[in-house]
């Protein structure tokens, strides 16, 4: 068997081959050799052929059938063995596979070897790669090194400590005694090792902490002799005193200075010191500073010293070495919540950083720029913060097209801005904005009323020029829908109104049904916003034939809306203007605002105004057709439910009621009563109930009596809560001429609650024939007196008339 | 530091140190991805990155790039300085090192980085003391395989 080639010589082989294909023979070739040569057990040539292996597989391919092999050159006597062994071992092996607890013994030997570079290579692989079961066999040699004489050895066994450390944290406690006199070693491999597992110690443990706080006049001294020390040649880097012990020394003592004020008193000046005197010209002495600003900032530093390490980053940020400006603004970061003040004295050099080549860098400007945002500096930040938007890579889009949303709608200066703001990012980041946006920014609209005719001016213009960006387009199409009167009507105060006839926002709208670029969600937005238009615009017709059209779309969502649509064209055309209103002013929740209404439609949009219930559309018109035919089993009164909760909430306050309650108001109101179809399932069924009142024995009393109208109640307990006294109203008309648009309304005092259900008519015949009948629940938890006031509006003889009243002769049962 | 990666401007490793336990299959993995990521920087980019939940320090010295992947409390800019002492040590070593130095010697770039950096941490920070300690080593070597050689031979 002829000798296996060297090593240098299959290299050389290999880097021969021209293509994978002939490198993988050449690999496989020589593998079968090795494979041959370990089978013979040739102690010779082991070591050349796992040298070998180790190169094939450093180039990628596998050397598994190499790994007991090291474990025999490990065990070798031969140095050259034991080298290489070690080397395959940290290279092939790993704690996961059981193999590697064989080389346990081997390495306790080696440990307790005559020649410290034995030693040392087996401290060097344990503190590698050790298991937690090795590290537990071996903790007691290695903490028997770490107190040897030889600096040698004394160095790699705290940094092997440090690992055995990180393996079984429950040993820490063997190494102290062995860190009596670590930091009194001259070699400043010692020092530096004996620094670093100091540090891990005190990061693991509270007491250890404690318990090390006394080095801190140690560790001062010692770093203080760094600087001072003058020029040795043995540690020097660039003029500076060996910079890697200085930077785990300061290191160490922002661990021990954090939160305790004496240590951190103590480490003071030499911080300063530090800080003042280290050469800024390299690379070396930035390192350093780096680090006693992080000190600086982490422990209990006086004022000064803590203004002195921001400037230091300050200076950072205008360093022509982009690594520096990295760093500044990476600790800027972490300080600028804590230090507000001092960062923002820097802000003009971080906003500049925006315009950086580098993408890291231009991340962390951006954050610190989000950061620094306030009040006073709303305007200029938003001015810099939108050009980075316009020119920045799409990967920082998204983000910062909602760090602009949140700090506009935080500190913008009015509402005009905000809205342009808004504009800005949607037109120029549009396909990036975030999906809960749109309601976010449709609910922004809603609540800025004064605003609404600008912002539908400005949005219909962006469509115009681009309907690619599908948020914008979203938001666009919903406010047409709802100020399209606004938009034709051609009144714009805050800019140069623009003439649009119907007929062009109806092109756009219908363009936008149609066009590739429009995402299904949008075209839901789009064909919604043309339906409400049918009661701003007069151009129905137009609408109806669009909306019939999509009545046979392919797309389920679409044929589904325009069918209910056509729907409410043909049989509840009397329902439309109703439905169709104007959205009012959205509450914000706590979580998601708008995303209540939204998930209540099941749709993505909440354009349409039923909210809380999917019912068809087709039943409350049937009732209010059969009025007269319904009895108590029907159960879905779909627009009478607004109806109360309305009064409900209104009319805690006696005084709120009759100021809010204003009739066919704008936005504010929900749906007015006098629009309402005269169908009230409460209205009817109270009716039978009429006679039970008599029966539970609370009289009937007359509330008002003026003008020939007279309005009797009658009352009776609900049977579930008898706190809640169900009240009817009974209004008759004694005129010759009837009473129309006939309105009543009630307020009570704080402590009581009240319901108003729906009337069953507003019109009061004259001459007694007919009476309109209202129910009132009223709940009186406190048993209080019952008092209350009414409002009563109604057309008599041509003229409009309203009247105020206050009922205070209810009986006593009804109350009590 | 969690590991040490040496690779060519062509994507090939010349050295490999793991200071992590990590299977064989996670290793190629994150050497892979690093690696493309690295070589994607432009050359005005600066010289470090966040990968995955890590630091990495990568510094280009020829064509050879060497990157280091740090934790989130180790100081970026000394590591810099570590990866220019390993490159002085080799430099030192080899005599004006260049990249087939590291090829066709790489157990000796290996013994180099064991000397100076033990378990992710530097464990010697005077160059003298690295260098010496490898040339006794080196040392050790000869005289070992020599006795052997005269115990066959004389």
């Amino acid at each position: 068997m002829p000798a296996p080639i060297r090593l240098r010589e299959l290299i050389r082989t290999i880097r021969t081959a021209r293509t994978q294909a002939e490198e993988r023979e050449m690999i496989q070739k020589e593998c079968a050799a090795i494979r041959s040569s370990f089978r013979e057990e040739d102690n010779t040539y082991r070591c050349r052929n796992v040298a070998k292996l180790l190169y094939m597989h450093m180039l990628g391919y596998p050397a598994h059938f190499g790994q007991l092999e090291c474990l025999k050159l490990i065990a070798s006597q031969k140095f050259t063995d034991k080298r290489i062994g070690y080397l395959g071992a940290m290279l092939l092996l790993d704690e996961r596979q059981d193999v590697h607890l064989l080389m346990t013994n081997c390495i306790k030997n080696d440990l307790n070897h005559s020649t410290q570079y034995v030693q040392g290579l087996a401290l060097c692989t344990l503190g590698c790669m050790g298991s937690s079961e090795m590290c537990r066999d071996l903790a007691g040699e290695v903490e028997k090194l770490l107190k040897t004489s030889n600096s040698y050895l004394r160095k790699k066994a705290a940094l092997c400590a440090v690992h055995v450390i990180r393996k079984v944290p429950e040993l820490m406690e063997m190494f102290l005694p062995a860190t009596k006199n670590l930091l009194s070693e001259k070699n400043h491999g010692v020092l530096h090792t004996s620094v670093v597992l100091l540090t891990e110690m005190c990061e693991r443990s509270p007491d250890m902490l404690a318990h090390f706080r006394k080095l801190v006049p140690q560790l001062v001294r010692i770093l203080k002799n760094l600087i001072m020390s003058g020029y040795s040649p043995e540690h020097d880097v660039s003029g500076i005193s060996d910079p890697f012990l200085q930077v785990r020394i300061l290191r160490l003592l922002r661990i021990l200075g954090k939160g305790d004020d004496d240590s951190s008193e103590a480490m003071n000046d030499i911080l300063a010191q530090v800080a003042t005197n280290t050469e800024t010209s390299k690379n070396v002495g930035n390192a350093i500073l780096y680090e006693t600003v992080l000190t600086i900032m982490d422990i209990k530093s006086e004022s000064g010293l803590r203004v002195l390490a921001i400037n230091i980053l300050g200076r950072f940020l205008l360093n022509n070495d982009k690594n520096i400006r990295y760093v500044a603004l990476t600790s800027l970061l972490k300080t600028v919540q804590t230090d507000h003040n001092a960062v923002q004295r820097h802000r003009s050099t971080i906003v500049d950083c925006l315009k950086d080549l580098d993408v890291s860098i231009k991340r962390r400007a951006m954050e610190l720029s989000f950061a620094l945002v306030n009040g006073n500096n709303i305007r200029g930040m938003m001015k810099e913060l939108l050009y980075f938007l316009d020119s920045c890579d799409p990967e920082f889009k998204a983000d910062c097209a909602s760090g602009v949303f949140l700090a506009a709608e935080k500190y913008a200066p009015s509402k005009r801005w905000h809205i342009d703001t808004i504009m800005r990012v949607l037109t120029t980041a549009g396909s990036y904005v975030r999906d809960d946006s749109v309601p976010n920014l449709i609910q922004l609209i809603t609540n800025s009323v004064e605003m609404h005719a600008y912002t539908v001016q400005r949005l219909y213009k962006a469509l115009l020029d681009d309907i690619s960006q599908q948020p914008l387009v979203q938001v666009a199409s919903w406010c047409i829908g709802e100020y399209g009167d606004l938009l034709i009507s051609g009144q714009c105060e805050e800019e140069e109104p623009i003439q649009v006839t119907e007929d062009e926002v109806l092109d756009v709208l219908e363009g936008l049904l149609v066009s590739n670029l429009s995402s299904p969600v949008t075209r839901g937005y789009s064909l919604t916003a043309i339906m409400k238009l049918s009661t701003r615009f007069s151009s129905v017709n137009r609408i109806k034939k669009v909306v019939s059209i999509y009545g046979s779309s392919i797309d389920v969502e679409l044929q589904q809306r325009a069918v209910e649509y056509n729907a409410l064209f043909k049989k509840y055309d009397h329902m439309r203007p109703a439905l169709l209103e104007r959205m009012p002013i959205m509450e914000k929740t706590a979580s998601n605002g708008p995303t209540e209404i939204v998930q209540t439609n099941g749709e993505a949009e909440p354009s349409v105004v039923e909210p809380k219930h999917p019912p068809p559309v087709g039943q409350p018109a049937s009732q209010g057709n059969d009025l007269l035919d319904l009895l108590g089993g029907n159960d879905v009164p779909v627009i009478p439910t607004t109806m109360p909760t309305k009064p409900a909430s209104a009319g805690g306050e006696l005084l709120d009621l009759l100021g809010d309650l204003s009739l066919g108001g704008p936005a504010p109101a929900p749906p007015a009563p006098a629009s309402q179809p005269p169908f009230l399932l409460d209205g009817l069924s109270s009716q039978p109930l009429f006679n039970d009142i008599a029966a539970a024995g609370i009289p009937p009393m007359t509330a008002y009596n003026k003008n020939g109208l007279k309005i009797d109640f009658t009352f009776e307990r609900a049977n579930p809560n008898p706190n809640v006294a169900v009240i009817t109203i009974h209004a008759s008309n004694s005129t010759e001429a009837d009473m129309t648009d006939f309105v009543f309304q009630a307020a009570v005092p704080k402590t009581f609650q009240l319901q108003l259900l729906s009337p069953s008519s507003n019109v009061v015949p004259a001459l007694n024939q007919g009476t309109v009948t209202q129910v009132i629940r009223v709940l009186n938890q406190q048993k209080q007196q019952l008092r209350m006031r009414i409002k009563l509006t109604y057309i008599h003889k041509g003229s409009a008339v309203q009247d105020l009243a206050e009922v205070n002769n209810f009986p006593p049962q009804s109350w009590q | 530091m969690q590991f040490m990666l040496l690779f060519s401007r062509q994507g090939k490793l010349r050295l490999q140190k793991w200071y992590v336990p990590l299977s064989d299959k996670e290793k190629k993995k994150i050497t892979r991805e690093l690696v493309q990521t690295v070589l994607a920087r432009k050359p005005k980019m600066c010289s470090f990155l966040e990968w995955r939940d890590l630091k990495i320090v990568y510094k280009r010295y020829a064509s050879l790039y060497f990157c280091c992947a740090i934790e989130d409390q180790d100081n970026e800019l000394i590591t810099l300085e570590i990866i220019h002492r390993y490159v002085e040590l080799l430099d030192k070593y080899f005599g004006s090192v260049c990249e087939l130095d590291i090829i066709f010697n790489f157990e000796k770039a290996y013994f180099i980085l064991d000397e100076f950096l033990l378990g992710g941490e530097a464990q010697e920070t005077s160059k003298k003391n690295v260098l010496k300690a490898i040339e006794q080593a080196d040392l050790l070597q000869e005289i070992k395989t020599l006795m052997v050689y005269q115990k066959k031979y004389m």
